[in-house]
């Protein structure tokens, strides 16, 4: 192991985004240069990620110390594989979002575009801030930020609707992560004098007994809500209340893989994946999100309205990862990891698809849309790639993870989790297939649209191919995410 | 000049209050400039009075050059002089605030506003600076009789509400009176420290007397911080004042009580009289309890803005009384942390509504709508006091609750903890709400559709002499939540012989 390097970087990153808010809200009369604005930021913040991905992938970790704000607690950062491999994922899908706003906002002639842009680069200071934190306490703050950020993103439209969703959001946000992570994180402080350092291999071990590290587990699994865990999950539907770009990279990638990110981040970093293995505490955590996956797929056969769809199935899929982390073997957890990010490249495909499916023709509900196919083709095969990935089936890079995370089940021979995940698959096939099937393939009577091609604003065409691409892409060339996926394994498992 | 620089900190509003209410009578223009004037060197000697204690250790001021116990002795620890620096640049930070709305709701008595204004806080600066029983008996009438007069200025309810504040306001004085007469009785002296060395000396611990002393001093001290159940003259007195009125005592009269009720149980009575020989702990803290919860169920149920704000100071209260009788140490410095975060917060939301009501003329929380669109540096304001007092980081308010979380954890007081969270959380939708009615307005538009476009309203900030105060509060809740280390280690340092220990 090479030592590690003090680099300023990693809070450079946070901070482009952050400071892009001064340009954006002082050229909110001239869109094109505003929107210029955004799409550079997005450049510097991912040409950044990418500097650093040499060194952690050479195993070198990049260390920096912001503030010392209590004698033995800092805000700091520090990059390793798993956070490298989510800003990845974060920082360059924040790139094709900005070109998918623009054109779906555009088209729709939305309202109040600044503060949309503003909050939208804030939130994802946040996210990388979370993916870089170093310790508990800089996560929290993170994750404090991003919640807070993204509620003028939720509630955009000011309606009725956007008020009550907003509600949900925040209640279910912050009566978790102050409730519960706060007084676990309180605890953790005082039971290790101070320590909240992430450490590879968990930091928890010999400082707590079996009950205190059960309650604990449970506070800290449940108080990252973002996760969507059951029965924390209702914000999520009533979050899509949102503009579509919002639910597509904050509610299918930032803002949920920000709490799965930190719950891997509290078992790896703070348990110990040893340690869950001695106390036998992976089993409890699996059958939560194994009941999770299983029910939110069988909400999302039901709804009609695609976004809520969308969003059930985010649901179920949040618990893949959760659920391949708590299998705690080597191959449950690299295809968690790897799940974060083939996840996010599909998922955002099909919200893309939602959101240029409103924009062009009004359509919200997916009885809407038979025949859909013929007026905006390109969208829908997008739409069908997408949905391969999220099922996992192959030439789609979802396959990967799902091949991973079965892996993992038979590996530990929990062959119960197989078959949910298998029975997940086939829910998912069964609530995704449909659409696209009656999208291409109805009767020409049947058929509500007409066949003249007409797609949604050319920026929103573009984003949504270039996502669906990136899915095939990465079935074919899994890097860097299988590399840093593996690497971060070794280093939990220590072997 | 820094030698007198304690007595200077009391002397500068006290000396002024009799000039600008000599300047009212042909000058009105110069009362402004003067309380600032005099309150801006109250704040330079507390700060260069805070640089000596931190360099030299405790001052010892005698007044007059008469020595203790006969004479009157400032005393001035790491405690006192962080809530001196405090209370000083509060009563500065609303004094630039308070130009457009005292001139606006009390028109023909601006020079005598003022220099009743100024007694209070001299008042309120004695209190904490003396280190002698009986004179801060004094110097609470003072600043109680002051409190009567500033809120009785305000809209026709303030009347009775003032009224309501003057019996309970006596009857705590005369409670305090009365223990101090005890413990005379018993120690024959009136120098706070003196008293402590004599019931050390004379074993007095198990006196009777003492007991009752003790249990009056707190007692009264209870009254006059609204301690739940004791708080019934509260809401109403602060919510119909004047806005600098409720601006000025909302932050400071109660927070300074805290103080005294820290500095009798710590340095007359010693912690091991009130926390192990008493034991009555616990039960303090249960009542701690009541009173957060009361206060924030209270809160809730309020629609008038400031009404609001008031309950949540009683639940405050219950923070720092909660903190203090865990009797650890933890617990105590978040305790003194919260007398500083809690004394801006208050004022940072304070300024607020006061800003609102100069604004809009409606106190209820309704007249927040649209704000967001008319008046978004006001907003910013108010967002960062709301994020301190939900206790959202790095605000101070996160920092307060993070010590007074691991005070209840290390002393086993759950019921402390949980209750400082579901306050918390209430705060969370106290603050959301109004946000939400300055977001949304304040009944839910049908469509969207009239929201398309551009921003049409105009931009109408507050007054230049309203925002940058609160905007100045907003920054400095970040800077002591961001620089809440070096405060911290100036309590610990003055806990330190105290030896509290973790736990009881």
């Amino acid at each position: 192991m090479t030592s590690n390097i003090i680099s300023f970087t990693p809070v450079l990153v946070c901070l482009v985004s952050l400071l892009a808010v001064l340009p954006i809200v002082l050229l909110g009369k001239k869109p094109n240069l505003r929107e210029g604005a955004t799409f550079v930021a997005g450049f510097i913040k991912f040409g950044l990620v990418v500097s650093m991905l040499p060194t952690i992938l050479a195993g070198t970790k990049i260390e920096y110390t912001l503030w010392q704000i209590l004698p033995s607690l800092s805000i700091a950062f520090r990059v390793d594989e798993l956070g490298m491999l989510f800003a990845l994922v974060a920082s360059s899908l924040w790139i094709i979002t900005s070109l998918y706003s623009v054109g779906y906002m555009r088209g729709l002639k939305e309202h109040s575009q600044t503060r949309f842009y503003s909050f939208f680069a804030v939130s994802l200071s946040a996210t990388l801030g979370v993916a870089f934190s170093a310790n508990l306490f800089t996560l929290y703050l993170f994750y404090e930020m991003l919640s807070l950020a993204t509620y003028p993103l939720v509630t955009h439209h000011q309606d009725k609707e956007a008020r009550t969703g907003g509600r949900t959001y925040l209640t279910y946000l912050l009566t978790t992560s102050i409730g519960f992570v706060l007084p676990a994180m309180i605890f953790i402080f005082l039971k290790t004098d101070g320590g909240l350092d992430f450490v590879g291999g968990g930091f928890l071990s010999g400082h707590i007994g079996p009950t205190e590290a059960l309650v604990l587990l449970l506070l800290l699994t449940f108080g990252f809500a973002k996760a969507g865990l059951m029965p924390f999950h209702s914000w999520l539907p009533g979050a899509m209340v949102a503009p579509t770009p919002v639910s597509a990279l904050l509610h299918a990638v930032a803002v949920v893989k920000v709490g799965v990110f930190c719950i891997l981040r509290v078992y790896s970093g703070v348990f110990g994946i040893d340690f869950l293995a001695d106390l036998d505490l992976g089993v409890i955590i699996s059958w939560i999100a194994g009941f999770t996956i299983v029910v939110s797929s069988a909400i999302a056969l039901t709804q009609d309205n695609l976004k809520r769809r969308l969003a059930f199935s985010t649901i179920g899929q949040l618990s893949y990862i959760i659920l391949g982390m708590a299998l705690l073997t080597p191959y449950g957890a690299t295809g968690s990891m790897m799940h974060i990010a083939m996840h996010a490249f599909g998922k955002i495909t099909l919200f893309f698809c939602a959101g240029a499916i409103f924009e062009a023709t009004g359509k919200k509900y997916i009885s809407q849309m038979v025949g859909i196919g013929k007026r905006m083709p390109i969208t829908m095969t997008a739409f069908f790639i997408g949905s391969l990935s999220v099922i996992g089936i192959p030439l789609a890079g979802g396959f990967w993870s799902k091949f991973y995370l079965l892996l993992g089940t038979v590996e530990t021979g929990q062959y119960a989790m197989l078959i949910i995940l298998l029975t997940s698959s086939l829910l998912n096939a069964a609530y995704f297939f449909p659409i696209a099937f009656r999208a291409f393939f109805c009767k020409p009577e049947d058929s509500l649209f007409e066949d003249k091609v007409e797609e949604a604003h050319p920026c929103a065409v573009a984003a949504l191919s270039l996502t669906a691409l990136a899915t095939m892409v990465l079935f074919v060339y899994p890097e860097p995410f299988y590399s840093l996926a593996e690497a971060a394994t070794r280093q939990f498992m220590n072997f | 000049m820094t030698e007198q620089a304690p007595v200077l900190i009391l002397l500068f509003p006290f000396l002024s209050a009799i000039v600008v209410a000599l300047a009212g009578i042909r000058m009105k223009g110069l009362c402004w400039p003067l309380v600032l004037l005099s309150l801006a060197g109250s704040v330079c000697a507390s700060l260069s009075t805070l640089g000596r204690v931190l360099d030299e250790g405790t001052i010892r001021y005698h007044l007059g050059g008469w020595a203790p116990p006969i004479g009157i002795e400032f005393r001035i620890d790491g405690l006192n002089a962080l809530v001196a620096v405090t209370v000083s640049l509060v009563a500065l930070i609303t004094a630039i605030y308070s130009k457009i709305s005292v001139e606006a709701e009390s028109k023909d008595k601006v020079s005598q506003y003022y220099a009743i204004f100024l007694l209070l806080i001299a008042g309120l600066l004695g209190m904490v600076i003396t280190g002698d029983a009986f004179n801060l008996y004094v110097l609470l009438e003072v600043s109680a009789l002051t409190s009567y007069a500033l809120i009785a200025m305000g809209s026709k309810r303030a009347t009775l509400a003032a009224f309501k504040y003057l019996i309970m306001g006596t009857i705590g004085a005369s409670f305090y009176l009365l223990g101090v007469g005890y413990l005379y009785i018993k120690t024959g002296s009136l120098n706070m420290f003196d008293i402590h060395e004599q019931l050390v000396l004379n074993n007095l611990e198990q006196s009777p007397t003492i007991l009752v002393a003790f249990m009056l001093i707190t007692v009264a001290v209870w009254i006059k911080m609204a301690f739940f159940p004791l708080h019934a003259w509260l809401p109403n007195a602060y919510a119909f004042a004047p806005t600098t009125s409720s601006s000025i005592m909302g932050p400071l009269v109660t927070k300074v009580m805290i103080y005294v009720m820290i500095r009798m149980v710590l340095t007359v009575f010693g912690p091991d009289y009130a926390f192990e020989v008493l034991n009555w702990d616990n039960i303090v803290v249960w009542l701690a309890v009541i009173a957060i919860l009361a206060g924030s169920i209270g809160a809730l149920a309020q629609k008038d803005l400031r009404k609001m704000l008031t309950f949540l100071i009683i639940a405050e209260v219950g923070y720092m009384v909660g903190g203090v009788w865990l009797a650890d140490e933890t617990g105590m410095v978040g305790s003194i942390f919260h007398i500083i975060s809690d004394a801006f917060m208050t004022l940072c939301v304070f300024l607020f509504a006061g800003i609102v009501f100069t604004k809009t003329g409606r106190r209820n929380i309704t007249a927040v709508e649209g704000m967001f669109k008319k008046m978004p540096l006001t907003m910013v304001g108010f967002i960062v006091g709301a994020f301190s007092l939900i206790g959202i980081p790095p605000t101070a308010g996160f920092f307060s609750k993070w010590y007074l979380i691991q005070g209840g954890i290390n002393s086993g007081n759950w019921e402390y903890v949980v209750a400082l969270l579901i306050s918390s959380l209430v705060n969370a939708v106290l603050f959301f709400r109004i946000i939400e009615i300055a977001y949304f307005g304040a009944k839910p538009a049908d469509g969207h559709d009239d929201h398309h476009g551009e921003d049409h309203s105009k931009i109408s900030e507050a007054p230049f002499t309203q925002l940058v105060p609160l905007l100045g509060t907003a920054a400095l809740l970040v800077i002591i939540g961001i620089y809440n280390k070096d405060i911290v280690s100036i309590i610990q340092d003055f806990l330190l012989p105290f030896n509290l220990g973790a736990g009881s």
